[in-house]
């Protein structure tokens, strides 16, 4: 009996997949196959892990604090609402 | 569908928001202002324009609290507000861009014909855990993120700065999951590479 074999994914491929497999979008084959270039393939891993930390560092963007007056202004405009709807 | 962390202590907020707690209030917009302000920026031209959207957004906040039935999560509510305003005082013009190479997530001239990498990613994320090497990052993703193209850039930093879930984001801008997922893989792969370029050193 002959099982068809996929063809192994290369380098070039599996940078396009690495959004999918942190999504976990992929099918279980297709990530079977993605792990199994992974497990062969140092410069890819170093890739994921690039990406990983991409989305990290992302996710800590910060801005400035609210200027003092603007908080002021927000705080009134609480009080405001909380004594017009009480 | 948000993140349960960060839902359980909205939930609590708005409790205390209803019952007139102005401490509440503070620790709402300061929960929400910082990330309010990229998803701001992700759709106007300044930091400035950002800024007067996210203070306009917090009086919509106000004004309407006694509307917000918690049908969506605070967090939901809130992007959606940010991002009317911000869509009304008039979005930034679009940035054109090169089509060509620029929209593989790596330049094909680093693999060879076999599609193998020749010039491999440089490394970059050594001293991820230093503050000052944080950021620096941090520093330089904020520029990238700004030279993304506009639809890009909308859904990285709604799924990577603000959080939400790919659902959430393709219901606020009202695009396909697939849509979503090209947009995102195209957006922090060019963070990336701009990391790399910046950053990066071979070992």
């Amino acid at each position: 009996m002959m099982f068809r074999r996929q063809r192994e994914l290369v380098c070039q491929q599996a940078v396009e997949l690495v959004t999918d497999y942190i999504e976990g979008s992929m099918s279980r084959a297709d990530r079977r196959r993605f792990e199994a270039h992974l497990s062969s393939c140092p410069h890819c891993t170093a890739y994921l892990a690039q990406m990983r930390s991409t989305i990290q560092h992302t996710g800590q963007l910060r801005s400035q604090e609210l200027p003092a007056e603007v908080r002021e202004e927000l705080i009134s405009l609480y009080s405001q609402w909380r004594t017009g709807s009480s | 569908m948000g993140r349960p962390r960060t839902t359980a202590g909205d939930n609590e907020l708005l409790e205390g928001l209803r019952a007139g707690n102005e401490e509440a209030f503070v620790a709402l917009v300061g929960r929400h202002n910082h990330a309010l302000f990229y998803v701001a920026r992700s759709f106007v031209q300044s930091d400035a324009i950002a800024e007067e959207v996210v203070q306009d957004t917090w009086m919509a906040v106000v004004r309407g609290l006694s509307k917000f039935e918690g049908r969506s999560s605070i967090k939901t509510w809130l992007v959606r507000i940010v991002i009317n305003r911000a869509r009304s005082t008039g979005t930034r013009e679009r940035r054109v861009l090169p089509l060509s190479a620029s929209e593989a997530a790596v330049d094909p001239h680093r693999f060879d014909t076999n599609g193998h990498w020749i010039t491999p990613p440089e490394y970059f994320v050594e001293d991820a855990e230093d503050r000052v090497v944080a950021g620096l990052l941090s520093e330089r993703i904020r520029s990238s993120l700004d030279n993304l193209p506009e639809s890009q850039r909308q859904v990285v930093t709604l799924r990577d700065v603000e959080g939400l879930d790919s659902k959430e984001v393709c219901q606020l801008l009202a695009i396909s999951e697939v849509n979503q997922r090209v947009l995102l893989h195209r957006g922090r792969s060019r963070l990336r590479q701009d990391l790399e370029t910046k950053f990066g050193r071979v070992q």
